[in-house]
């Protein structure tokens, strides 16, 4: 078991160092990466957003039922709302959204190539296949998952704004005057940097499953599925790490 | 020319290529034969690098492929084309995509000087007009056209096709076997082929290796392959019914 890990692992460097390499020609480069951006960016757009409206909405209205005190301050609301979504909740929960949307979606596209030999075919063309459908891949998640993840923050502050709104937990301007309060920069740098290494892991691990599938649609299935389970774990694990070592 | 000295393969304890001695001679079309698991495609993965031999010698034109650096290995697979048994075709780009993408890969040509060849290339395969199609919309013997058509999109010295026939019914097999023996004398080219069908060996045989069992069990050509006395290869070419009549009337 432990063998069969560390194999895995050395793989996976192994496959890392294929990955970056210089890619055979530059413009087919960038052209692959601006494709995968907007399938990335634009694809995943819409869900990301419904799932943080909600997620804001809920957080607000579970935040409001645990502190209704005259105790508490009024903006105490805003500001746990802002806390955990910006914190938490939106690099960790749309992280895990975008493996089961752009994971699995990379895993099945690598791995259906492999399948019907399409990577066989660059190979023998001479091209770094590895390089030429990974790379764009990779370098596109390091740029799209944190602008969505900023988007989604976003929309789920609105949401919890909208909720306020709604349900009259709190006063609007309490509400705004919380969200606003003890801003650092530093959670800013904190949430980017975390999204970044979380895209990296996603884009790597995903592309890594599909890549070295050998057989036919069972095992494609099974890449799948591995795929999503082991960079979701990666993640909770290095998001712990993470939060430990900035925070 | 390609020369195959005392290859062996394994996977694990599995010998699947037997020291295996053969040559593929330029400007002819050069067959590997032999029933389903007997070792042929994994000596054209590995006469196409995809695979490592264990031990023996794959030479192209006297020069050692195993030991080239990956520099060399890569300038080399330029000079192949590959049709692989399920065409391998690019499920996003379109024929003119697919045929265009060696060339805007592998060479500095303009967009212009890339259409022509293009067309050039699916005109000499019968797919004119066909280049905005995608290969989900082809049926199977149009896609190993277009395979073909990108495999020599740019000007191969070695071509390798793995099954073209399979799938395919008896007439597009005759379409595509005749497509490739065109092409290969036309350009000069050594052809390697991977088939198990009959009408194939007899048709463009020009050079013919028996693989049985991971062994080099016969070598000849397309009209010694129907005469040999070696059982082996008899049992293989005459399994069918047709193929026992057509030698019951030889005798």
């Amino acid at each position: 078991m432990l063998k069969k890990a560390l194999e895995i692992i050395g793989e996976y460097f192994l496959f890392l160092k294929k990955v970056f390499s210089k890619p055979a020609k530059w413009s087919e480069f960038f052209r692959k990466l601006i494709d995968e951006m907007n399938s990335m960016g634009v694809g995943s757009l819409l869900i990301v957003c419904i799932v943080a409206v909600c997620m804001g909405s809920v957080i607000t209205t579970q935040t409001a039922l645990q502190i209704e005190s005259p105790w508490i301050p009024k903006w105490t609301l805003g500001f746990t709302v802002r806390t955990s979504v910006v914190m938490e909740l939106c690099p960790t929960i749309i992280t895990l959204l975008l493996v089961g949307n752009l994971g699995s979606r990379i895993t099945s596209e690598i791995g259906s190539m492999r399948v019907t030999e399409q990577i066989d075919a660059l190979e023998v063309m001479g091209i770094n296949a590895a390089s030429h459908l990974i790379l764009p891949k990779i370098i596109a998640a390091l740029i799209t998952i944190p602008i969505l993840i900023i988007i989604a923050i976003a929309f789920a502050l609105f949401g919890g704004y909208i909720t306020v709104i709604i349900t009259h937990v709190s006063s609007p301007y309490e509400f705004y005057d919380g969200l606003t309060s003890f801003f650092r920069m530093y959670d800013i740098y904190y949430v980017l940097t975390k999204t970044t290494i979380f895209a990296f892991v996603l884009s790597t691990v995903s592309s890594f499953y599909g890549y070295r599938i050998e057989g036919g649609a069972l095992e494609l299935g099974k890449a799948n599925v591995n795929g999503i389970v082991v960079s979701s774990f990666i993640i909770l694990v290095l998001n712990l790490v993470i939060t430990q070592v900035m925070l | 020319m390609i020369e195959i000295k005392n290859v062996s393969k394994y996977f694990g304890e599995r010998q699947v290529l037997k020291r295996i001695n053969t040559q593929f001679e330029q400007g002819k079309v050069n067959l590997i034969i032999g029933r389903s698991g007997s070792g042929k495609t994994v000596m054209m993965k590995c006469l196409i690098g995809l695979l490592t031999p264990e031990e023996g010698e794959i030479l192209y034109n006297d020069r050692n492929f195993n030991q080239f650096t990956a520099k060399e290995k890569q300038e080399i697979r330029t000079e192949m084309g590959m049709v692989f048994q399920g065409a391998a075709l690019f499920d996003s780009m379109t024929i003119e995509e697919n045929v265009m993408f060696p060339l805007t890969m592998l060479t500095n040509q303009s967009y212009d000087e890339k259409i022509e060849r293009v067309n050039f290339c699916l005109q000499h395969v019968d797919l004119a007009g066909s280049n905005h199609l995608y290969p989900a919309e082809l049926s199977g013997g149009m896609k190993k056209r277009a395979a073909i058509a990108r495999a020599i999109a740019c000007k191969p010295r070695y071509l390798f096709c793995d099954e073209p026939n399979s799938g395919l019914d008896p007439k597009t097999s005759l379409l595509i076997d005749e497509l490739i023996i065109d092409i290969t004398h036309e350009f000069d080219i050594t052809t390697v082929v991977n088939t198990h069908d009959i009408n194939s060996v007899i048709t463009i045989g020009e050079t013919i290796s028996f693989i049985y069992q991971g062994n080099l069990e016969w070598r000849g050509n397309k009209d010694n392959v129907l005469t040999s006395d070696n059982e082996k290869l008899n049992d293989f070419i005459f399994a069918q019914p047709l193929t026992q009549r057509i030698r019951e009337k030889m005798k």
